[in-house]
C-alpha cells in the first residue's frame, strides 16, 4: 500500500524567499503593535472591536485547518481507507491552520500576559462559549500535533514510540473528530449574544450548524485545492481520481448546507431581507452563490470529472464559507454609533504574514518529513 | 458635545425592528430562565428633560475615575487639553452627553424643530451579556447591588463584551499598549466611602438621580402619572437623601421607560420628552442575549453527555477502523 516521504527539492526557492520576506514584514508590524498598543497598527475601533485578526486568522483560518478534521471523519470513522493518502497533508494544513491560529489570538488580545488565566480553573467561566472555543481549540491543537508525529517518529526513527502512539491512536482520532465538531460549531454560537446587532440574514439559533456544516465542506475543499496547487506545483502524478470520488461527499454537505441556511430563512420570514439593495445584501448572495456553484460542480458527474472545474468547485467553497463567516461577524453586523472598519495596511500584512508563514512551514514540512503520498513524491 | 447621528437609526431601521421583535418560540424554548432582579439593586434615573447639558456629571466622571482628557482631533486647533470634548464613550471615557438636534433646534425635548440631551454609559443589566461572555470571569455582577464590575488584572483583553454589548457600552483603550477596558462601574470605588456616583452627585437639576432601583421606580410612577405642568420636587443627587430638590414642573413623557425591559431589564432607566431611537439609544428586544446564548450552549453540553457520547462512538469506530487499516497507517518511509 501506499507510504510517505519526504518530497526532495530544495528549500530555498524564490517563493520561500518572498515567504520570508512576508513574514519579516508582518512581525515588524506585530513589534509596534506589542510596543504602542493595538491602535497603532490596527483600525479597530470601538465600534469594531474585532477586526481581521479575528475574524480572517482565527474564525476563517481555523475553517482552513479543518481539512485534518474533514479527512479524519470520512477515513477512521466512514471508513474509507481508499483516502488515506490525503491524509498527512490534510492534517499538516490543519497543523498549521490552528497553531497559527492560536497564535494570531496572543498579539490580537489586549492584555496577552494574562491570557494563561484562561487555564486557571478558578477563572474558568463555564457559561462564556469563547472560554469553550478556547479550551478547545487549545486541546485540538495538541491532538494535532499528536496526530502529526508519526511523520516525525518515522524521519528520525522512534520506532517503539510510533508502536505505542498507534495502540493508542484511536483515542486521539476520536478527540481530533470531536474536538473541531465542539469549537466549529461554538464558533457559530459565539454570535448567539449578538441577537440585536447581528442582521437576521446571519442571526440564527441554526448558527452552530452552519458554522460546523462549512467548516467541513471548508475542510474537503481545503485537502482538493492542497491535493491540486502541490502535484502541479512540483509536477506529481495528480490526485484527481482519488479527489473526484471524494467531491460527490462534499457536493452532498453543500447542498445540506444550503438547505438549512435557506429553509432557516424561510422559516423565520427572513427572505425578504435580501432583496433590500445595501453591501450586505450583495455580499449575501455572493456568499451563496460560490456554495452554489461548488454544489452545483460536485454533484454533477460532468462537474466532478473535470480537475479544472473540481478545483474551481474547491475554490468557490473556500471562498463562499470564508465571506460567510466575514459577513456573520462583521458585514452583517450592525455597529452603534456609525462607526466603520476597514483594516489598515499594517493590519493587512500581518494577516498576510500569517498565511506566509503558514505555507512557509507547510513547504519545509513536505520537503524534510514524510508526508506526502510516497511513490508520487519519491520521484 | 455629539449630535445624535439621524443615519444610526435610518440605516439600522431595518433589521432593528426585526430584531427588536418579540422572541420566537423557537428562541424562547432554548433560553434559559431571565435572571431575576437583587431587591437591594442600586440603579440610576436620568430623566432627559431635566437635563440641561452642562456636562458636569462628564468632568466629574474623569476626576472620580482619573481618566484623561479626550480632545476629537478637529479641536485641536484651540483646545490644548483643557477642556474635555468627549464625543462618545471611549476607553478613556465612562460617561459622555449627547445631543439630539431637529430643524430648528427651537424648542427642548421636542421631536421636531427641537432639541434635547442624553447621557450614556454602562446599564447595569440584570442579565449582562458582557458578565455572560467574558472567558476569564472579568466582568462580575454584584449579587447584591447588582454593580457590573470589572477586574483588569484577570482580563486577557479580548473585547467579546466590547462585540457583545447590546448597547455599545464597554470599550477597550487601543491606544496603550496595555490598554484595559472601561466601563462605568457607579464609582463603587466612592460608595465604599458612602458617597454616591460622582455623576449623579454633581448633577444640578437632578437630571442624573442615584438611588435603590425599587425607590427608582416609584418616583418614576409618580413622575409619569402626574399631569404634565403639574409642580413638583424633582430630588438631586440620591433619592431620599435630605438635599434640597429642584422645583419644575412636569414636563410631557414619552410613553415608555428605556431600560424597564430592554434586553431583560436594566439598573438604569431613562425618561425623555423624545423617542428614545431618536436620542441614540440602541433598539434592543425584551429577552436578555445571554439568556439565548447560555441557554443554547448548557443544552448542547449538558453534563458534556453529548460530547462524551460523540466521544465513544467515534472512538470505537476509529479502533476498528484503524485495525482494518493497519498497513495503510503505519507507512514506513524508505528514509526513515
Amino acid at each position: 500500500m501506499s507510504t510517505a516521504a519526504p518530497l526532495r527539492r530544495s528549500l530555498v526557492t524564490p517563493t520561500t524567499l518572498v515567504l520570508v520576506a512576508l513574514v519579516v514584514i508582518a512581525f515588524s508590524f506585530l513589534l509596534q503593535r506589542f510596543l504602542f498598543g493595538l491602535g497603532a497598527v490596527a483600525n479597530i475601533n470601538p465600534g469594531y472591536p474585532w477586526g481581521i485578526w479575528v475574524v480572517v486568522d482565527v474564525i476563517i483560518g481555523t475553517a482552513f485547518g479543518c481539512g485534518g478534521f474533514a479527512m479524519a471523519l470520512l477515513v477512521y470513522i466512514f471508513n474509507r481507507g481508499q483516502y488515506h493518502p490525503l491524509m498527512r497533508p490534510a492534517l499538516l494544513s490543519g497543523l498549521f491552520g490552528y497553531t497559527l491560529g492560536g497564535f494570531a489570538v496572543i498579539f490580537d488580545l489586549g492584555r496577552y500576559w494574562q491570557a494563561y488565566n484562561l487555564l486557571l480553573p478558578w477563572h474558568a467561566q463555564l457559561n462564556s462559549v469563547m472560554f469553550e472555543v478556547a479550551l478547545c481549540v487549545m486541546a485540538y491543537v495538541v491532538v494535532l500535533w499528536i496526530e502529526f508525529s508519526p511523520a516525525f517518529l518515522e524521519r528520525f526513527g522512534f520506532v517503539g514510540i510510533k508502536r505505542i502512539l498507534e495502540r493508542w491512536m484511536f483515542v486521539i482520532v476520536a478527540l481530533g473528530v470531536l474536538l473541531p465538531t465542539m469549537h466549529q460549531s461554538s464558533l457559530g454560537s459565539m454570535l448567539l449574544v449578538m441577537e440585536y446587532r447581528l442582521s437576521p440574514l446571519w442571526f440564527t439559533l441554526w448558527l452552530p450548524a452552519l458554522f460546523v456544516i462549512s467548516a467541513l465542506a471548508m475542510g474537503y475543499a481545503v485537502v482538493m485545492f492542497e491535493a491540486t496547487v502541490v502535484s502541479k506545483t512540483f509536477a506529481l502524478p495528480s490526485e484527481h481520481s482519488l479527489i473526484s470520488k471524494m467531491s460527490i461527499v462534499v457536493g452532498w454537505i453543500t447542498v445540506a448546507w444550503l438547505v438549512l441556511r435557506f429553509g432557516d430563512l424561510f422559516a423565520r420570514n427572513a427572505l425578504p431581507l435580501a432583496f433590500i439593495g445595501s453591501i450586505s445584501v450583495f455580499l449575501f448572495w455572493v456568499e451563496n452563490a460560490m456554495f452554489l456553484a461548488a454544489a452545483l460542480v460536485f454533484i454533477t458527474p460532468a462537474g466532478r470529472a473535470s480537475q479544472r472545474a473540481s478545483f474551481l468547485g474547491a475554490v468557490a467553497l473556500l471562498a463562499g464559507g470564508s465571506l460567510y463567516r466575514l459577513d456573520a461577524y462583521l458585514i452583517g453586523y450592525q455597529p452603534l454609533n456609525n462607526w466603520s472598519y476597514f483594516p489598515s495596511v499594517p493590519e493587512l500584512m500581518v494577516s498576510i504574514g500569517v498565511v506566509a508563514l503558514e505555507v512557509l512551514l507547510y513547504l519545509i514540512f513536505i520537503k524534510t518529513l514524510p508526508v506526502l503520498h510516497g511513490d508520487a513524491a519519491r520521484r | 458635545m455629539t449630535e445624535v447621528d439621524r443615519r444610526d437609526f435610518l440605516r439600522g431601521a431595518g433589521f432593528a425592528t426585526a430584531a427588536a421583535a418579540v422572541p420566537t418560540e423557537a428562541s424562547a424554548a432554548i433560553a434559559r430562565p431571565p435572571k431575576q432582579i437583587s431587591p437591594q439593586a442600586v440603579g440610576m434615573l436620568y430623566d432627559s428633560t431635566l437635563c440641561i447639558g452642562c456636562r458636569a456629571c462628564v468632568a466629574a466622571c474623569k476626576e472620580a475615575n482619573k481618566m484623561p482628557a479626550e480632545v476629537p482631533a478637529t479641536l485641536t486647533g484651540w483646545n490644548e487639553n483643557t477642556w474635555d470634548s468627549a464625543e462618545d464613550l471611549s476607553g478613556r471615557t465612562l460617561n459622555v452627553i449627547k445631543v439630539y438636534r431637529n430643524g430648528t433646534a427651537e424648542q427642548k425635548d421636542h421631536e421636531i424643530n427641537g432639541f434635547a440631551f442624553v447621557k450614556r454609559h454602562c446599564l447595569h443589566c440584570i442579565d449582562p451579556s458582557c458578565v455572560s461572555v467574558c472567558p476569564v470571569g472579568a466582568m462580575q455582577k454584584d449579587a447584591a447591588t447588582g454593580i457590573v464590575r470589572y477586574d483588569p488584572d484577570v482580563c486577557i483583553g479580548c473585547r467579546y463584551c466590547v462585540y457583545g454589548c447590546p448597547f455599545g457600552v464597554p470599550q477597550f483603550d487601543f491606544s496603550s499598549a496595555l490598554g484595559k477596558i472601561a466601563k462605568c462601574e457607579f464609582c463603587r470605588h466612592l460608595q465604599k466611602d458612602g458617597k454616591i456616583p460622582a455623576c449623579c452627585d454633581v448633577c444640578p437639576t437632578g437630571a442624573s438621580l442615584f438611588g435603590p432601583v425599587k425607590e427608582l421606580e416609584r418616583e418614576i410612577e409618580r413622575r409619569t402619572a402626574a399631569a404634565p405642568g403639574t409642580p413638583y420636587q424633582f430630588p438631586r443627587g440620591k433619592i431620599g437623601e435630605n438635599r434640597p430638590p429642584n422645583a419644575a414642573t412636569i414636563p410631557t413623557y414619552v410613553k415608555g421607560v428605556y431600560g424597564e425591559h430592554e434586553a431583560g431589564g436594566t439598573q438604569v432607566r431613562y425618561l425623555a420628552g423624545v423617542p428614545f431611537p431618536k436620542l441614540g439609544l440602541p433598539t434592543v428586544g425584551r429577552q436578555s442575549p445571554a439568556s439565548l446564548s447560555e441557554g443554547m450552549q448548557h443544552t448542547i453540553y449538558q453534563w458534556l453527555i453529548a460530547p462524551l457520547v460523540a466521544f465513544v462512538g467515534f472512538a470505537f469506530l476509529a479502533r476498528r477502523n484503524l485495525a482494518l487499516h493497519r498497513d495503510d497507517d503505519a507507512p514506513t518511509s524508505k528514509e526513515g
